[in-house]
C-alpha cells in the first residue's frame, strides 16, 4: 500500500502545514488587525500585496523565492551573514515559502472577522478601562473565533495542497522537502499509478473532510 | 462598428500571413528530452529553413514524456534521453516500427557555476566541502541514473546521498547549480558546452567508464505515422549538417 517514503512524505507535509499555520496565525493577526482598523492610505496597497499569492502562479512565487533566497539574493545574503546558510532545499526554506504562499488564506478571514466586530465592543471595553491588550484578548479574540477557525483550516489545507513552489525550491529531498504533492507527482511520472492513487485518494478525502468540518462549524459565516 | 470590423479583418489577414506556411509544409510535434534543448532549438531552426516544415518543440524529462504519450499526448516524434524507454515503447506498439535510431550519445559532466570549483579529476566530490550536490531525479531522467551509477562506481553514493538535491529534469538540475543554490551538480555536457568549449564555471567531464553510455534514441510515434514532417525530421537528424550541430554540443555519435 503505502511505502516508507510515502509515510515520510505524509509526516513531512503535516509537519510543514502545522508549523506554517502556527507562524501564520502569529504573523497574520497584527497584519489583519491593522488592515481591519486602519484609515491609512496604504491600506489598499498592503491589502493587495497580501492577496497577491492568490492570483500569482506558483512558478512566479517559486522563481522569485529561489532567486531571493539563493546565495546571491538579498534574503540569501542576510541568512548567510547570520550563519544560517541558504534556505532553498531546506525545511526552513519551505516554511518561509509556505508562509508567503498561504498568507492571504489566513489574513483575509481574520480581517473579515475583525471588521465584523465593529467599534462598539471596543468602545464598551474602553469605558470599562480595559487596556488595549486586555481588550484584544478578552473581547476581540473570543468574538473573532470563527475567523480564527477559518484561517487555521484554510492556512493548513492550502499549505498541504502546495505543489509548484515546493517543486521549484525543494529539491525533492526525502524527509526534508519531499511533500505529498511532490511524491504523488513522482509516482505519476514514474508510472507507479497504484502508489499515486493511494496518496491522491488520501488527499481528496483529507481535503473533503477539512472543508466539511469548516462548513459545518461555520455555516454561511453569519456569526462573524 | 464597420471600421472595427474592417480593422479586425485586416488584423486577421496579417495573422494569417504570419502563420500560414508553404502549401506542402506540415507540422511536427516533437517531444525533446531536456538535455537536448539547446541543440534542438538550433536544429529545428535549420530544419524549418531547409525543409519548409514546422517543428513544434516541447521539453521535459523522458520518463514524463513516456507517461504522457501512453496517455495520448499529441506528439509525433520523441527524442529521448536514453535508449531504454524508446525500446520499451517499441515493444508496446506506441511507435512506428523501424524508425528508432540513436541520434546522439550523451556525456555526463560535473559542473559548478564557480570558476575553479570543480577540478579536472572530479576530486572535489571527495573533499565534501559543499552543502548540495544537484542531480536529476534518477527515476525519471537517464542523466540522473547515470549520475547515481557514477557515484556508485566512485564509492561515494552513500556518503553524498544526504546532500543530494533532485531536479525534476536535467534542465531544472542545471538551474539549481547555475543559480548557485547548489554548489555543483551532474548535468549534460550539452548544457554547459558550446562549440567544444565550456561556457562558464568549472567542469569535470565524467569518463565514459564510470557509467553506461547514454545512448539517446529517437522514434516516430504512432501519431506521426502519416506525417511527412515527422519522417523529414528523422531524415534530417541523420544528415551531415545536423550531425555537425549535435557534435558541436559535445555529443558523440
Amino acid at each position: 500500500m503505502l511505502s516508507e517514503s510515502d509515510w515520510g512524505a505524509i509526516r513531512l507535509t503535516l509537519e510543514l502545514a502545522s508549523v506554517t499555520t502556527a507562524l501564520l496565525l502569529v504573523i497574520g493577526t497584527p497584519i489583519a488587525w491593522w488592515l481591519a482598523r486602519t484609515r491609512s492610505a496604504w491600506k489598499g496597497a498592503v491589502g493587495a500585496l497580501v492577496a497577491l499569492p492568490i492570483v500569482l502562479p506558483p512558478t512566479v512565487i517559486g522563481f522569485y523565492l529561489l532567486v531571493a533566497m539563493g546565495p546571491n539574493g538579498p534574503v540569501g545574503q542576510l541568512t548567510q551573514s547570520l550563519g544560517l546558510g541558504v534556505l532553498p532545499f531546506t525545511f526552513a526554506g519551505l516554511v518561509v515559502a509556505s508562509i508567503v504562499y498561504s498568507l492571504p488564506f489566513v489574513v483575509q478571514p481574520l480581517q473579515n472577522a475583525f471588521e465584523a466586530i465593529g467599534e462598539r465592543p471596543l468602545e464598551a471595553a474602553a469605558t470599562l478601562r480595559a487596556s488595549p491588550l486586555d481588550t484584544f484578548f478578552s473581547v476581540v479574540l473570543p468574538l473573532a473565533r470563527p475567523g480564527y477557525l477559518t484561517a487555521t483550516v484554510l492556512g493548513f489545507a492550502h499549505t498541504v495542497g502546495e505543489f509548484g513552489v515546493v517543486l521549484m525550491i525543494g529539491g525533492n529531498i526525502p524527509d526534508k522537502t519531499r511533500v505529498v504533492s511532490v511524491q504523488i507527482y513522482d509516482h505519476v511520472e514514474a508510472l507507479e499509478y497504484t502508489q499515486a492513487h493511494w496518496l491522491s485518494a488520501g488527499m481528496v478525502m483529507f481535503s473533503f473532510v477539512v472543508l466539511l468540518i469548516l462548513y459545518s462549524l461555520n455555516p454561511t459565516g453569519r456569526r462573524r | 462598428m464597420f471600421a472595427f470590423l474592417f480593422r479586425f479583418s485586416v488584423f486577421r489577414a496579417c495573422l494569417l500571413a504570419l502563420f500560414s506556411s508553404p502549401a506542402l509544409a506540415a507540422q511536427v510535434q516533437v517531444a525533446v528530452a531536456s538535455n537536448f534543448t539547446a541543440p534542438m532549438q538550433r536544429l529545428a531552426a535549420d530544419f524549418e529553413r531547409s525543409t519548409g516544415h514546422q517543428a513544434r518543440l516541447s521539453f521535459a524529462a523522458t520518463g514524463k514524456f513516456y507517461a504522457q504519450i501512453r496517455n495520448g499526448a499529441p506528439f509525433d516524434v520523441l527524442l529521448a534521453a536514453d535508449d531504454e524507454i524508446p525500446a520499451r515503447m517499441d515493444k508496446e506498439g506506441l511507435t512506428v516500427p523501424g524508425s528508432r535510431f540513436t541520434y546522439a550519445t550523451g556525456q555526463l559532466v560535473l559542473w559548478s557555476a564557480t570558476p575553479g570549483y570543480v577540478d579536472s579529476q572530479g576530486a572535489v566530490l571527495k573533499q565534501a566541502a559543499f552543502r548540495h550536490l544537484a542531480i536529476a531525479n534518477p527515476r525519471l531522467a537517464p542523466y540522473g541514473a547515470a549520475a547515481i551509477e557514477t557515484l556508485d562506481k566512485l564509492g561515494l553514493r552513500t556518503a553524498l546521498q544526504p546532500r543530494f538535491v533532485q531536479g525534476e529534469n536535467i534542465a531544472q538540475t542545471l538551474q539549481f547549480v547555475a543559480s548557485g543554490n547548489a554548489e555543483l551538480g551532474f548535468v549534460a555536457v550539452s548544457q554547459v558546452f558550446e562549440d567544444g568549449r565550456l561556457k562558464s564555471g568549472s567542469a569535470w567531464r565524467v569518463p565514459p567508464g564510470l557509467h553506461a553510455p547514454i545512448r539517446q534514441d529517437a522514434v516516430i510515434l504512432e501519431r506521426g505515422r502519416g506525417n511527412p514532417a515527422a519522417h523529414a525530421l528523422i531524415a534530417y537528424l541523420k544528415s551531415a549538417p545536423a550531425r555537425a550541430i549535435i557534435g558541436a554540443y559535445g555529443y558523440t555519435d
